[in-house]
């Protein structure tokens, strides 16, 4: 089944199809747009990470926000430090990732699941939202960083080339970098999951108590899941941070939590381009929506999930590569006049 | 093999087994006779670690793994074909057998799977769900056989199946016992299968052994109405 999901030929177009989508957006659209584009490809690769943690390896986590939000801190305030940006990047990764390996191997190993898990990972992350807002005072302050409370780290240094902190990244190259490193998760993760290793995680999700009487530690497979998933929101978090700059608590907050999972339940869990197709759905949507004044748009939005989980509980992916199947994989039936031939 | 010394094991508060002591050789086969609920399921459950024993000790291969975790357990060798399978659904046939590779290093155990199991051949691509329940029991017999354990738990391998795919596990097991050495507890309803395979066989009521009979004894009907009751 995996197999013929995540054949190779769908790998190679997807891929080509990303490049492609990469080059020509910019040609195309308005500076104001790809502004925007940047945002929603930044926001795909956190929705990624989810769609890995929640999809393939059965973990429910309402907290990927705290590991974007790590790493977009850890970013801060090490190239506030550092001035090049080379080793800022690597502890945007490693940093969220410790993190989550830490918190994970305390609830995995304790056998904590299902809703207990959600509830622990969204506690955790509204605790550094209030951590992170109390850190307003002058004492505060990581080497020559201000962590700034409520206020967040203004004037982020950008990403420069590696050991030249003089020439940093354009606007464009962000929007280039960001789609590249989106592109190169996805296909990474796809083979991932193709390997032994993704075939494990996946028959965890299936049957947790066979994989285990198996010889598999569910534990290990799932920490290391959850690991990967928290390194790549890190990631995609040091990429917000140059986008806009600027880094608050907000990213920790319930808000934030709340929409990647909507992304995910809206494009589809158990695939890796649903959370990337319900991201950009979505954030299109809000957008357009902020730009009106006639109706709310949390309410539009929450109408729209609430729809979603009633009529398309799969999300849009996988439904439209079900009805896709079904279609293909239609038995054929002879029309009447055909039949009445049939001696 | 396996050592059991007085295991007491149960569901949360609720205690079912009561000082269970048995030991097996290598390449051993002992078939497990009881009614419903009187905890044979229950004994293979702890003996893989699924449930906790709350008394008593189980050696296996000279080692301590009362308190092994399920999937230690497994690579230490013991394999366990529960009641319904459990194969999984979404992974084909090919993907289930590969599950099973853990304590190979890398080498593929689907030719030799399917060198014992032919009937597999033209079904690797099929989701386990797709297969019929018999097909489903002899891939998570595959599946077990492929981590090369040196003793397997059968939990009613026989239910629901039709009597072509019975012969064909009964003749399987009976030869993968001889060249391989494998030993198998086998918790079985299905009288006939047991005296096809067992060596020996143990009674259990209410959590104990009360019991030990030869396969033989299962043709005498006195034996089997005292002890089983049918």
């Amino acid at each position: 089944m995996i197999a013929h999901w995540q054949g190779n030929g769908g790998l190679v177009a997807a891929t080509a199809l990303g490049l492609v989508l990469l080059l020509a957006l910019p040609q195309v659209v308005d500076p104001v747009m790809m502004i925007e584009l940047t945002s929603y490809v930044i926001m795909a690769i956190l929705a990624l990470s989810l769609g890995l943690i929640w999809g393939y390896g059965g973990i429910l986590c309402f907290g990927q926000s705290a590991f974007f939000g790590i790493g977009a801190y850890a970013y801060a305030i090490a190239v506030i430090n550092f001035g090049d940006s080379t080793i800022p990047l690597l502890l945007s990764i490693i940093v969220p990732g410790l993190f989550a390996a830490l918190l994970g191997y305390f609830l995995f190993y304790a056998r904590i699941t299902d809703v207990y898990f959600g509830v622990i990972t969204l506690t955790v992350t509204l605790i550094l939202y209030k951590v992170m807002g109390a850190t307003s005072g002058s004492q505060y302050v990581i080497g020559t960083a201000a962590i700034g409370g409520y206020n967040g780290i203004p004037a982020v240094p950008p990403l420069n080339f590696p050991g030249r902190p003089d020439a940093a990244l354009s606007f464009d190259g962000l929007f280039y970098l960001s789609g590249l490193t989106l592109l190169a998760i996805y296909v990474g993760l796809r083979l991932m999951l193709k390997s032994r290793f993704g075939q494990v995680v996946v028959a965890i999700r299936e049957n947790e108590r066979r994989a285990e009487l198996l010889g598999y530690d569910a534990r290990f497979y799932k920490l290391a899941t959850f690991t990967i998933g928290g390194a790549i929101a890190g990631l995609a978090g040091c990429l917000f941070a140059n986008w806009g700059m600027f880094i608050s608590p907000d990213v920790f907050g319930l808000a934030q939590s709340a929409q990647v999972i909507i992304w995910v339940i809206v494009g589809g869990t158990g695939t890796l381009l649903g959370p990337i197709v319900g991201c950009f759905a979505i954030q299109w949507i809000a957008t357009k929506l902020g730009a009106q004044q006639v109706l709310n748009a949390n309410l539009v939005l929450g109408t729209i999930l609430i729809g979603f989980v009633l009529l398309v509980p799969k999300g849009v992916v996988p439904t439209i590569g079900d009805a896709f199947r079904r279609l293909k994989f239609r038995p054929y039936v002879a029309p009447l006049v055909e039949q009445r031939r049939v001696p | 093999m396996i050592e059991v010394k007085n295991l007491h094991s149960g569901y949360g508060r609720i205690p079912i087994l009561h000082g269970i002591s048995f030991t097996m050789k290598q390449g051993e086969v002992v078939g497990i006779l009881g009614h419903n609920g009187m905890g044979k399921t229950t004994l293979l459950r702890t003996l893989v670690g699924q449930i906790k024993t709350t008394q008593g000790r189980i050696e296996f291969d000279g080692r301590d793994v009362t308190f092994a975790s399920p999937s230690e357990r497994a690579r230490a060798g013991i394999g366990y074909v529960p009641q319904g399978r459990d194969i999984f659904p979404l992974l084909s046939v090919m993907e289930n057998l590969k599950m099973g590779e853990i304590m190979r290093g890398g080498e593929s155990a689907v030719p030799e799977m399917l060198g014992h199991f032919p009937v597999l051949k033209d079904l690797l691509e099929r989701p386990g769900r797709g297969l019929s329940g018999g097909q489903q029991q002899i891939l998570a017999l595959a599946r077990c056989l492929a981590g090369r354990p040196k003793l397997i738990l059968l939990d009613e391998p026989t239910e629901g199946i039709q009597p072509s795919i019975v012969d064909l596990i009964a003749e399987k097991l009976g030869e993968l016992k001889v060249t391989l050495g494998l030993g198998i507890i086998l918790v079985e309803q299905d009288i006939r299968f047991i005296r096809q395979l067992a060596d020996r066989v143990l009674i259990i009521q209410k959590g104990a052994f009360v019991a030990e009979i030869s396969p033989d004894q299962l043709y005498d009907r006195e034996v089997v109405d005292a002890h089983l009751g049918i």
